[in-house]
């Protein structure tokens, strides 16, 4: 690898970064500002500086001032070492996963070709699911070491909640990797820009609609967010990071939002044809009616960014709708969800799947 | 009384009441998204995007019989009509009043008082002072809701601040004229009925017309 191309990757990697922590910033404001309008309110709309409120924005600013200034407190009788890397575990793995994403399609510049996607990683589903595995550590550490009770509760409840789920999570795309035949995130991607009978494009959702919902379900619980928040649970126990405070605790805040991003990636990319737009091949559009639009490749690529980024928009602003609708689960609903519901249905989804490939395609593989 | 409703297999089956909820709560949310797009550009202004009332700058209207902090009426010439009779002050739940009454230099009123204190802090807001009053003395329709202060004494509210409702803590000067424990000027005795009625009132030949008129409530 030269230079340049150890350059391009930092490069990827910040456009990357910029997108999602940003992204995952401005969630304290859309959730202060959905919630409120969903329910006929205002919202935060005070921070103002020299008289400028600007709807709002300035509180997330107003955030980060506090939790930076905040004393940070650790608890006697804690763990001071695993009280500390708790946190940075958590927001470490689930920024890490966004590594294997692909953002937008080939970009050529100057006979350099380009993956938008910053680890070129043939088995980047896997390594994305390891990823977001391994954020439930952060979750467990905290409640192990904040030596409380209500922290340690919250801990027991994520690494629960967390096996009842990830194994509806996985199974679910299993069949997708099925019917696209990769694991590699970029191909399965451009696996999704063909169509179905010449008009319906061949996204995910259309040929998994059963495991779309099954993986949008398991994936807000990966969030642990309402209606799935029973680690925190905050009117209840209020979570494993009771004992936490300052940018610590913001870590694991910030954590959840960077989850939901993650997953609102993960469902565009795995379910709605990621950066693709329906019917624009590399040369332009086509038409199922004949007619073709040459497009500058260039534009090609850009508008592949721009249709990513829009469709993880609406799936965060869906996220975020569901989690301001509906109640905590309770811990056995939880359980029942998990164990009775979502994973006999993945598991027959996978069955179901495997025996319409192999009758379309007798004698395959 | 109905027990627990068994749910329905429409109900069990969750994706539809969710889908349901979903629809419920995304239609606030673009009906109001819409509302409040639009009333930037002055439009739809009647349609209300949100039942909240920013509060400090846009009050919330009060009913006219809403009891809020409490006001002494005044006559034309600036004295209390409190004529210091002691039923407010006997009638409160909470003994927050307290009144020192003195004399009068008009036959006809009698009293008047030289102190009138209520300690807001331990007002229970009952209304029985304003009904108890048979001189329409007091009132509890000043609309001033934002009491808080931040220490208890700040609290009591002396006689300059009940006869002028817009008067707050710290009171800089004593605007009143005739004799009152001046709790400005360290509890003293200030003023005198000179300078309300001019030299030697209760001399004069025709005292019953010289105050005639005076009984008028100055809203």
């Amino acid at each position: 690898m030269t230079g340049v191309d150890l350059l391009i990757k930092l490069a990827l990697a910040a456009i990357v970064f910029f997108g999602v922590l940003n992204l995952a910033g401005l969630h304290t404001w859309v959730e202060r500002k959905q919630s409120a309008i969903m329910q006929d309110r205002i919202g935060a709309n005070r921070a103002s500086i020299f008289g400028i409120r600007l709807f709002g924005l300035f509180h997330p600013l107003a955030d980060a001032v506090k939790m930076f200034v905040k004393e940070d407190f650790i608890p006697a009788g804690a763990n001071r070492f695993l009280h500390t890397l708790a946190p940075f575990l958590s927001v470490f793995f689930a920024l890490a996963a966004f590594a294997g994403i692909p953002f937008g399609d080939r970009l050529m510049i100057g006979g350099r070709v380009i993956d938008l996607q910053v680890a070129k990683i043939d088995v980047a589903l896997l390594y994305i699911f390891a990823m977001l595995s391994l954020g439930v550590y952060g979750v467990i550490l905290a409640g192990y070491a904040s030596r409380n009770n209500y922290a340690f509760l919250g801990a027991l409840r994520a690494s629960a909640q967390m096996i009842s789920y990830e194994i509806a999570l996985g199974i679910s795309i299993v069949g997708v990797v099925m019917i696209f035949g990769t694991l590699d995130l970029q191909e399965l991607v451009r696996a999704q820009g063909a169509t179905l009978f010449g008009i319906i494009p061949k996204w995910g959702i259309v040929v998994q609609p059963v495991a779309f919902f099954i993986f949008l379900t398991a994936a807000m619980a990966e969030t642990k967010r309402v209606p799935f928040d029973l680690p925190e649970g905050e009117s209840e126990i209020i979570g494993y990071f009771v004992e936490y405070s300052g940018m610590k605790f913001g870590m694991f805040f910030l954590t959840d939002f960077v989850e939901t991003v993650m997953v609102a990636c993960l469902a565009t990319t795995l379910f709605f044809g990621g950066w693709q737009i329906p019917y624009l091949l590399p040369d332009g559009f086509h038409f199922p009616w004949g007619a073709v639009l040459p497009v500058n490749p260039l534009a090609v690529v850009l508008l592949g960014i721009g249709s990513f980024s829009l469709k993880v928009l609406a799936f965060c602003w869906l996220f975020m709708t569901i989690r301001w609708t509906l109640p905590r689960f309770r811990y056995d609903q939880l359980m029942h969800l998990g164990w009775k519901i979502l994973f006999p249905i993945s598991i027959a989804n996978v069955l179901v799947t495997g025996l319409v490939l192999a009758l379309l395609h007798p004698g395959g593989w | 009384m109905p027990r627990k409703r068994e749910l329905t297999f429409w109900e069990q089956i969750y994706i539809p009441e969710i889908i349901r909820g979903v629809w419920l709560t995304s239609a606030h949310f673009f009906r109001n998204l819409f509302l409040h797009t639009v009333h930037r550009f002055g439009l739809f202004k009647d349609l209300p995007a949100a039942v909240t009332f920013q509060y400090p700058e846009q009050p919330r209207p009060l009913e006219p019989r809403f009891r809020s902090r409490h006001r002494l009426t005044v006559r034309e010439e600036g004295t209390p009509r409190c004529v210091g009779c002691m039923l407010c002050e006997t009638v409160c739940p909470a003994k927050c009043i307290t009144i020192v009454a003195g004399e009068h230099p008009d036959p006809n009123v009698e009293k008047y008082p030289v102190r009138f204190d209520i300690d807001l802090g331990v007002c229970v807001y009952c209304g029985y002072c304003v009904e108890a009053c048979p001189e329409d003395a007091i009132r509890m329709d000043t609309d001033i809701l934002d009491i808080a202060a931040y220490s208890r004494d700040a609290m009591k509210l002396d006689i300059h601040e009940l006869m002028d409702p817009k008067l707050r803590k710290p009171v800089a000067e004593c605007q009143l004229k005739f004799p009152h424990q001046c709790a400005i000027h360290g509890n003293q005795i200030e003023g005198s009925w000179e300078s309300v009625y001019g030299s030697h009132p209760r001399e004069s030949e025709d005292r019953d017309s010289r105050f005639r008129g005076n009984d008028k409530v100055v809203e």
